[in-house]
């Protein structure tokens, strides 16, 4: 019969393995330890802006109003009355667009941004501007693949050498913008914007139920995420707000065709009135206020205007500008 | 080339072949997404597929004619599907290699003998024919609850393919999500654990259509089997026996999957591939009695009046159903359904939901929707559910029909069910909130939903004017939060005149144009908020849902689909008909 019998190496290796376990314990729940209780609700880390895209402008080249059919030769004239897209993009720069693709509908509706135009403007910041890259950004209100599917926006856009963003969710960050009050830690389709180095805004002109009209500065709803539908119990204010947590580069304001009733859906061709205008602005409160005449709007029929207009946001008074002026 | 060897490339070729089709039922026309692959082929090959809907529609649809082919092969070859096809056997194939790797040679035997409970799996499938034979009309179709290929292609698509994608979004931007998807892994997992008892139980014991090929089988022309009765019984045929069909004893041929995993282990080289009959025991079919075959069909048949007395497709109908446009009236929808979620896979917003339990056993894994999940609703310029249907129980529809346009005027657009808003939840109708989001969602041309405008007094909205200033109102003795009525929505009520409110201090409201005189008393003003309220138009509306899954009340939504007025059914519309 064995019995047990003390063995000194044998209780060295066993002290030894304890200490090791003993220590490793410890050093975890000394590593761990945290006196604090948690801090209520989500918390997350959170930016307080985006930075500045715009290059400087006075009055004289700021706003560009061009007459015409085709959208190409509309947006290369009205540029070229600014002094082209060269005096916004620098060589070698990134460039994000934002158009508006919302909707899962045909481009020929108008709902979305016109694809030929988000084409055409990919190209000239390639072309003329010399862009390193252009990327594109939208979080649409329907399916993010169908809305840039059957816009035409992505494959016009990808044809041309930009690239779609879609909206992951890993691509936002909260925002509790500086100055707003609607805008507080709430999620914005941000971290590709932190990359790039200019901004264009893309949007039709659009009659909205809520707030009168959707033109460039209701187009940044598209950079909100989360359940942003709440704000439309105030609409003004966070179309104001947007304007203020964007300053673009420019926008471009489509009065190709505007949709007259029904929006911002549309859904049909009749919903739809030719007034071949384009527009491009670096002062964004004025091109929507330039593009509410389109929709026979007054400016003092949509309060966003003038909420922005007193944040300092831009003028609604576009005369001011001096627009330049031509037609194709 | 060993036989085996060209079995294991014949089931890793139609493993990934079913992998792909999974991975490429998204919509798009990349050659990662569905343009034009063929991937509904696996049902199409299916004979309980084919069998099921014709004993319940009495016709052979379409591709699923694709059958024929496998009922052909087999009447030649007996079960080959199972052992060289059938993407879930091949799953099981190498579950059960792995869980019994370790075992010696004698417990590998064991778990390999043939089982009298191996009848069962023809129990299950005479139960789903008993349903789906009742007669006029009323026949059930539950194969899919339990064939094989619609049960691995339901667990990949509606669970492994999206769970995986939650790193990779190559099949869709945002994470899809599938309600009950637990339960269809559940079902899934089970299966494959269950090779830790016995190697291919599923196919043994469950599978129904193992059991169809099975009996079809025993017309095989060529089969397994021994060339002389007398051999030493060592049972190194048994080892590997995949179908647990007996060949050392003589051969089950019902049993048999012809995995081939008993040729070449024969020392005596005595079992072989033939077109005779194996002399050992004359196949011994795994037979059910007479009395069990009379049982089970019964049994299947009374399936069907104990789930018609749920009276579901009567006067109890279930108004949460809401079936993709297209969908069949909901009785010969189920007589075709086969639960393979296909449709569920391919939808691009993700709102199209397997169905669960509170539908109804019936339902269990059909399409419905459920607005609250995905990226929108219905999305209005598209019919890829309606397409890629293998037994069109969404029958395939065109745009043009789905919209009432064109060629389809006449009939108007496909409606799955109407808006119901619930004021009591609605905030421009329950909370003086302006709101209209599911006006502005609404795709249609006019839209379905308009807006009545109101201005309503706000609460404790009565206040003493101490003097007007032109544009300019001071208010006595108030302290009103500044600037919180000066967005655009507030106006002021004075006298009999109405002037929107532009700014204001804690005191003071600037309005949008200065007071006009009047006769009436201008001491006192009402604060109001401007409301445009929804209401539906439910001849326009198509129950899209789109509203529903917009409504910014986000719990329960103040804006629901109900399948109520679903064109599917005309015994369920709403509106009185003229013509």
């Amino acid at each position: 019969m064995k019995t047990s019998r003390f063995d000194r190496r044998a209780f060295l290796a066993k002290t030894g393995k304890a200490g090791v376990a003993m220590t490793a314990a410890t050093a975890g729940a000394l590593l761990l330890f945290d006196s604090q209780p948690p801090r209520p609700g989500l918390v997350r880390k959170t930016v307080t802006g985006l930075p500045d895209y715009s290059v400087g402008y006075d009055a004289g080249n700021t706003l560009s109003i061009v007459y015409g059919r085709d959208r190409k030769k509309t947006v290369n004239a009205a540029l070229k009355l600014l002094g082209g897209i060269e005096r916004f993009i620098k060589p070698g720069e990134t460039v994000a667009i934002k158009p508006n693709v919302a909707f899962a509908t045909p481009a020929a509706l108008g709902a979305t941004t016109n694809d030929e135009l988000v084409a055409e403007v990919v190209r000239l910041c390639y072309r003329r501007g010399r862009a390193k890259k252009v990327i594109i950004l939208d979080n649409p209100i329907n399916d993010p693949a169908s809305c840039f599917a059957l816009s035409g926006v992505g494959r016009a856009a990808e044809s041309a050498g930009a690239e779609i963003i879609m909206p992951r969710e890993d691509l936002f960050a909260d925002m509790t913008l500086a100055g707003g009050t609607l805008i507080r830690s709430w999620p914005v389709f941000l971290e590709p914007l932190l990359q790039v180095d200019k901004l264009i805004g893309i949007a039709p002109i659009k009659h909205h139920s809520r707030s009168g009209a959707s033109m460039t500065m209701k187009n940044w709803y598209g950079l909100l995420g989360g359940r942003r539908n709440l704000f439309h119990q105030d609409i003004n204010t966070i179309i104001s707000e947007l304007a203020r947590m964007v300053t673009p580069t420019f926008v471009i304001l489509d009065g190709t065709d505007v949709m007259m009733t029904n929006g911002p859906t549309g859904g049909s061709i009749s919903d739809l009135r030719p007034t071949d205008t384009m527009i491009v602005s670096c002062d964004q409160v004025a091109a929507d206020a330039f593009g509410a005449s389109l929709l026979d709007l007054q400016i003092r029929e949509l309060p966003y205007l003038s909420l922005a207009e007193q944040a300092g946001l831009g003028t609604s008074d576009y005369m001011r500008l001096q627009p330049l002026r031509a037609s194709i | 080339m060993r036989i085996v060897q060209t079995r294991r490339i014949s089931q890793v070729f139609f493993f990934c072949l079913f992998v792909w089709f999974c991975l490429v039922s998204t919509l798009g026309d990349r050659f990662f997404q569905i343009r034009g692959w063929p991937v509904n082929w696996f049902f199409q090959l299916d004979p309980l597929v084919a069998l099921g809907t014709v004993l319940t529609t009495h016709s052979l649809y379409s591709w699923l004619f694709w059958a024929l082919a496998t009922i052909l092969l087999t009447i030649l070859f007996g079960r080959f599907f199972c052992g060289w096809v059938c993407p879930f056997g091949t799953l099981h194939h190498c579950a059960g290699y792995f869980a019994h790797r370790r075992q010696k040679a004698s417990e590998k035997i064991r778990a390999n003998a043939g089982h009298p409970l191996q009848r069962l799996k023809y129990i299950f499938l005479l139960v789903f024919l008993g349903a789906a034979l009742v007669p006029s009309e009323n026949g059930l179709l539950l194969i899919g609850l339990l064939d094989p290929i619609t049960l691995v292609s339901r667990s990949f698509n509606l669970f492994l393919v999206p769970a995986a994608d939650t790193f990779f979004h190559i099949t869709s931007v945002k994470e899809r999500m599938y309600q009950g998807g637990g339960l269809i892994f559940l079902v899934f997992w089970a299966a494959i654990l269950a090779n830790l008892i016995r190697p291919r139980l599923y196919c043994r014991f469950i599978c129904p259509l193992g059991a169809l090929l099975g009996l079809v089988s025993r017309l095989a022309v060529w089969r397994i089997g021994k060339t002389q009765e007398q051999c030493s019984d060592c049972k190194r045929c048994e080892r590997f026996c995949e179908g647990g069909c007996a060949p050392s004893t003589g051969i089950r041929t019902s049993e048999c999957v012809l995995c081939c995993n008993c040729l070449d282990p024969c020392p005596e080289q005595i079992i072989t591939y033939q077109a005779l009959a194996d002399p050992a025991g004359a196949d011994i079919q795994a037979n059910i009695s007479r009395r069990g075959f009379a049982l089970s069909l019964v049994s299947g048949f009374l399936v069907v009046p104990a789930f018609r007395l749920e009276n579901r497709s009567g006067r109890n109908w279930d108004t949460g159903i809401i079936r993709p446009p297209g969908a069949l009236v909901e009785e010969e929808f189920l007589q075709r359904c086969i639960k393979c979620g296909q449709c569920i896979r391919i939808c691009p917003t993700n709102v199209l939901q397997p169905a669960g339990l509170e539908h109804g056993l019936e339902a269990l894994w059909s399409p419905v929707f459920n607005n609250r999940i995905g990226s929108s609703g219905c999305q209005l310029n598209c019919t890829a559910c309606s397409q890629i249907c293998p037994t069109a129980a969404i029958r395939p529809i065109s745009l043009n029909e789905k919209l009432g346009r064109e060629e389809f005027a006449g009939q108007g657009p496909v409606k799955i069910g109407t808006a119901f808003l619930e004021r009591g939840r609605c905030l421009p109708w329950a909370m003086d909130k302006p709101c209209i989001v599911c006006e502005e969602n609404c795709p249609l041309s006019p839209k379905a939903i308009f807006t009545r405008r109101v201005f309503v007094t706000i609460r404790n909205g009565r206040l003493q004017v101490k003097n007007i200033e032109a544009d300019r109102i001071n208010i006595a003795g108030a302290t009103l939060e500044p600037g919180a009525y000066g967005s655009g929505d507030y106006y002021c009520l004075l006298g009999e005149e109405r002037y929107k409110i532009r700014a204001g201090g804690s005191d003071y409201f600037m309005l949008a144009r200065a007071v006009v005189p009047q006769d009436a008393d201008l001491s006192v003003l009402e604060i109001q908020v401007r409301l445009q309220r929804p209401y539906v138009d439910i001849e326009k509306c198509t129950g899209c849902g789109i509203c529903e899954h917009e409504c910014p009340v986000n719990g329960r939504k103040a804006i629901r689909i109900s399948a109520e007025g679903e064109t599917r059914n005309p015994k369920r519309a709403l509106l009185l008909k003229r013509s």
